[in-house]
């Protein structure tokens, strides 16, 4: 079966997981070179050892090859920023995993469709891609007026780049709240927890709905887009059924759909808890195979 | 003994209490009454810090912009400052606050965590704030750790770096570990942030001074999160014992606790069977309420949703948690709702 070119920029745990990810599953996609600046990158290493083409170059190694039709940039949104008109004078589709968000948020289960003419489109933030669908789902079959979701990680799986700038995945993940999700007001809050063992991701839903709705209908939509998730995200679900609390608002007395979920890592690179982590390369490998199977014509995606 | 700075946090702990209702003729009377008597620094915030109104946390009945803009109005000598949480509040809620007047900014972190203050120690120089680290949840960690944490704020601008037991945990020795190490290591201040647990407060407190602490913090009446911070003025009382001359008006304090504040208190704080296991669980004491409400909707206990809160390890903003527990021990009853 053919298959499209794709490169990954960014040979550190994110570009490297994503190999993994890539190799492991018999996709749209052929792996054919993973580029990134540090000679000696332990990424690159494991990239040679599953026989990739490998290069130190950066962008200039991913530009020279025609055939590389799918870009993963795994590098940082300043770098990213850089990037993005070269990838596009080329005809490169870019699947940017960094906070720059030059391209539109995407989130497989809800608009990935929207989008397959874009160039160059974005994966939001960990608690973006975890949360935003299932603001989603309830807003699908009641209006939500006010989401508020808290994304909890482990301390250990937060690197320097979220460390340094708390406040991007903040504006980041509430904007796709948003956008994606559909909620008229929006907030995020990112917790970091130090626990050990470390914990799994866990991520916690409050939509606030001001109109009444079918509680059954929307604990079904929550269900049914969690259970989609999963075919691509294996370790996400539901933590519990999704229930209804009246909480004090500034709107009133009103009734909140709790949504609890879980996301455990597949384990590829990162241990499992860092689920936090592995949402990010699972989706960007969905995306990546979506584009790829609309290049290829294919109509169905199988994985 | 050095005379230490006294922070009256009635304003923003309290605001816990009182379930975030502070109407800005409240926060008048009382900055009023402590400006007068002398108070060095007031606190007015969210209970959770800047931009804290939210469902998880509690939203504020007013705006704390406003509850802000009427202390600095009322404040004639005393500094207004407020607290922050990377993450809950963000570098715009950081720059209106200092637009409104506030001189003090204090950064709240969970106490392992402190690179995530990095950005807003800068901002908040750059601003021309005075700046304190609050390190929260101390009784988890070792001084060891406490003074790598606090050497990071040191680094990106801190001018003190409190020791903040946010469970009410601590017993004096561990109170005397924490400030003693950090007053070693660092060549900024110190201070120490009780809360009344196992009803160790003020001695905790007067322990933090004896072991070189710069900075203390108390509420009128003890009004804070769970059971309650060291009252500010039974503090000043025992200051004047000792004669550490504070030059606060013990007389002024005693009665703005007794006629502003403790009418504003929805039940009595008392070390109960609450306050009492989440201290002994070691668990974040804003978190009460919200045990209380997800206790009374799932049917279980306050103190068996303490217990498992403090083996998960929870931090501060973990309050969705309360209810995963509460939910993960109904089932085990099975209790369905």
């Amino acid at each position: 079966m053919t298959k499209v070119k794709a490169a990954i920029l960014g040979s550190g745990n994110i570009g490297t997981d994503l190999m993994y990810k890539i190799l492991k599953n018999d996709g749209n996609m052929e792996l054919a070179l993973v580029s990134g600046i540090d000679p000696n990158s332990e990424g690159l290493k494991r990239a040679k050892e599953k026989g990739i083409a490998v290069s130190h170059h950066g962008i200039d190694a991913i530009l020279e090859d025609p055939e590389i039709k799918i870009v993963f940039d795994a590098t940082s949104a300043k770098a990213h920023k850089l990037n993005a008109q070269a990838l596009r004078d080329q005809g490169k589709l870019a699947v940017d995993m960094t906070p720059a968000a030059v391209g539109p948020f995407v989130v497989p289960t809800v608009n990935l469709h929207d989008h397959l003419e874009a160039m160059n489109v974005n994966l939001i933030s960990c608690g973006g891609q975890a949360t935003a669908p299932l603001v989603y789902a309830v807003n699908r079959v009641v209006p939500v007026h006010y989401a508020e979701v808290i994304a909890t990680a482990a301390s250990l799986s937060i690197g320097p780049g979220t460390r340094q700038n708390v406040d991007e995945f903040v504006r980041t993940t509430a904007n796709a709240v948003q956008q994606i999700g559909g909620a008229k007001i929006a907030r995020a809050i990112p917790v970091f927890n130090p626990a050990q063992p470390p914990i799994n991701m866990t991520n916690s839903v409050y939509a606030v709905i001001k109109e009444a709705f079918d509680e059954a209908a929307v604990i079904e939509s929550v269900q049914s887009i969690a259970a989609e998730i999963s075919s691509y995200v294996p370790g996400y679900r539901l933590k519990g059924t999704p229930f209804v609390d009246y909480r004090e608002t500034p709107w009133g007395r009103l009734p909140t759909v709790v949504i609890m979920n879980e996301v455990i890592g597949a384990g590829d690179l990162f241990p499992t808890y860092a689920g936090n982590l592995d949402i990010m390369t699972a989706s960007a490998y969905r995306v990546g195979d979506v584009y790829a199977a609309h290049f290829l014509g294919v109509k169905e995606v199988t994985q | 003994m050095k005379i230490p700075r006294l922070t009256d946090t009635t304003l923003r702990d309290g605001d816990h209490a009182v379930s975030h209702s502070y109407t800005p003729e409240q926060v008048r009377a009382i900055v009023k009454d402590l400006d007068e008597a002398g108070v060095p620094v007031i606190e007015v915030s969210h209970g959770s810090g800047l931009n804290g109104s939210t469902i998880q946390q509690g939203f504020s009945i007013h705006s704390e912009y406003d509850l802000i803009k009427v202390a600095v109005e009322t404040a004639k000598q005393a500094k207004i400052a407020s607290l922050f949480v990377p993450g809950i509040g963000t570098s715009k809620e950081l720059r209106e606050a200092a637009e409104l007047g506030i001189s003090v900014l204090r950064i709240a972190v969970h106490c392992t965590e402190a690179d995530v203050t990095e950005q807003y120690f800068r901002l908040a120089k750059e601003l021309g704030l005075e700046t304190v680290g609050f390190l929260m949840m101390s009784h988890t960690q070792p001084a060891s750790v406490l003074v790598e944490q606090a050497k990071l704020m040191e680094s990106y601008g801190a001018d003190c770096v409190y020791v903040v037991d946010s469970a009410g945990a601590l017993v004096q020795s561990g109170v005397r570990e924490r400030v003693s190490a950090l007053k070693e290591a660092l060549s900024i201040q110190v201070g120490f942030h009780a809360h009344n647990n196992l009803g160790l407060a003020i001695g905790n407190t007067i322990t933090a001074l004896e072991s070189g602490a710069d900075q203390i913090d108390g509420t009128l009446r003890g009004l804070g999160a769970g059971a309650g911070n060291a009252p500010t003025e039974i503090l000043v009382a025992v200051l004047n014992k000792m004669d550490i001359e504070t030059g606060i008006n013990l007389a002024i304090l005693m009665d703005a606790a007794e006629e502003k504040v403790a009418p504003l208190m929805q039940t009595p704080i008392v070390i109960d069977r609450g306050n009492l296991s989440s201290g002994y669980a070691g668990v974040y004491n804003s978190f009460l309420l919200h045990v209380k409400h997800a206790a009374e909707k799932f049917g279980v206990g306050v103190s068996e949703i303490m217990e498992e809160l403090g083996k998960r390890q929870t931090v501060a903003g973990q309050e969705d948690w309360i209810l995963d527990v509460a939910v993960e021990l109904a089932e085990k009853k099975g209790i369905t709702v």
